[in-house]
């Protein structure tokens, strides 16, 4: 794809992102109804839930990159998946937050350790946060990238781990809105829900492609100065 | 301001304080990457004894 039409698709994606955020927001602050049990404060799903979902989606894009790289020793994936994870650290960050808020004013606490769902989804974050840390622990080069590409693969298989947790726990506090039976709300809430993941997915998209053209410009210019020198 | 009102907007600006801190460090970023161009702009021109090159042809890719 050239630069200009990269560009392009990231000013589209940034304002698509902008526009489904801004609307979803309003809606989930004056249009969405009120929960019967859990009243006004109910309203942090519309945003806590989406981010959590886009934080998995960053990791597995993170994840499916690192395979790419694996399979066919392409080194420009080493720095699409190094960015995927980036962005899957920043919305996890985004989770944790809201979710504490979220806990403090549903159960009375900042956090639950007895919560499988909660500990798993830290031990991912943390999983992932590792990542950054035996990326600049080697030195750049093929070596590099695919322990990197490993680390990102392994990281991958505590998703389904996490995003199951909450269903395979016997006693949990943590509410369960998808189930089997389908979504456990009423449709306008579902509306407001899937406009909401849809913003925060396009905005993911937008800091990505932001972010991977800015790591691009910087391996450029340090080819350039390497070339000058 | 009731207290859920209260938790459900902080809940929501956090979001928004993080967004808004990714655009400050990316345009710091953007800062960086001008001042780095300008300085192997002006490198290149010394090395070839000539004027520096246009902008726009630096930046065509």
């Amino acid at each position: 794809m050239s630069t200009s039409l990269r560009n392009n698709a990231a000013v589209a994606v940034a304002l698509a992102a902008a526009v489904l955020l801004l609307t979803a927001i309003a809606l989930a602050l004056y249009w969405a109804p009120n929960d019967a049990d859990q009243g006004f404060s109910q309203r942090i799903f519309y945003i806590h839930v989406p981010v959590a979902l886009t934080a998995y989606a960053c990791f597995g894009w993170g994840a499916w990159k690192a395979l790419r790289l694996l399979w066919t020793r392409e080194a420009r994936y080493d720095l699409e998946s190094y960015t995927a994870v980036h962005m899957g650290v920043i919305f996890g960050v985004l989770t944790l937050v809201t979710g504490s808020i979220w806990a403090r004013i549903s159960w009375g606490v900042w956090w639950s350790w007895s919560e499988r769902q909660l500990v798993l989804f830290l031990i991912l974050f943390l999983f992932y946060s590792a990542y950054f840390m035996l990326r600049y622990s080697t030195d750049p080069g093929p070596r590099r990238a695919r322990m990197s590409a490993v680390y990102a693969l392994f990281g991958v298989v505590l998703i389904p781990i996490s995003f199951l947790a909450i269903r395979l726990a016997e006693n949990f506090i943590h509410p369960v809105v998808f189930t089997r039976d389908g979504p456990q709300m009423a449709g306008s809430m579902f509306f407001v829900f899937c406009m909401s993941l849809a913003g925060t997915l396009a905005l993911a998209a937008a800091l990505y492609l932001n972010e991977l053209a800015g790591k691009r410009l910087d391996e450029r210019l340090r080819e350039l100065r390497e070339a000058l020198a | 301001m009731t207290t859920a009102e209260k938790y459900v907007t902080a809940a929501y600006l956090v979001v928004l304080a993080v967004i808004l801190l990714y655009v400050v460090i990316y345009a710091f970023k953007i800062g960086r990457l001008e001042r780095e161009v300008s300085e192997l702009a002006e490198r290149a021109a010394n090395r070839d004894g000539g004027a520096p090159p246009r902008r726009s042809s630096m930046l065509r890719s």
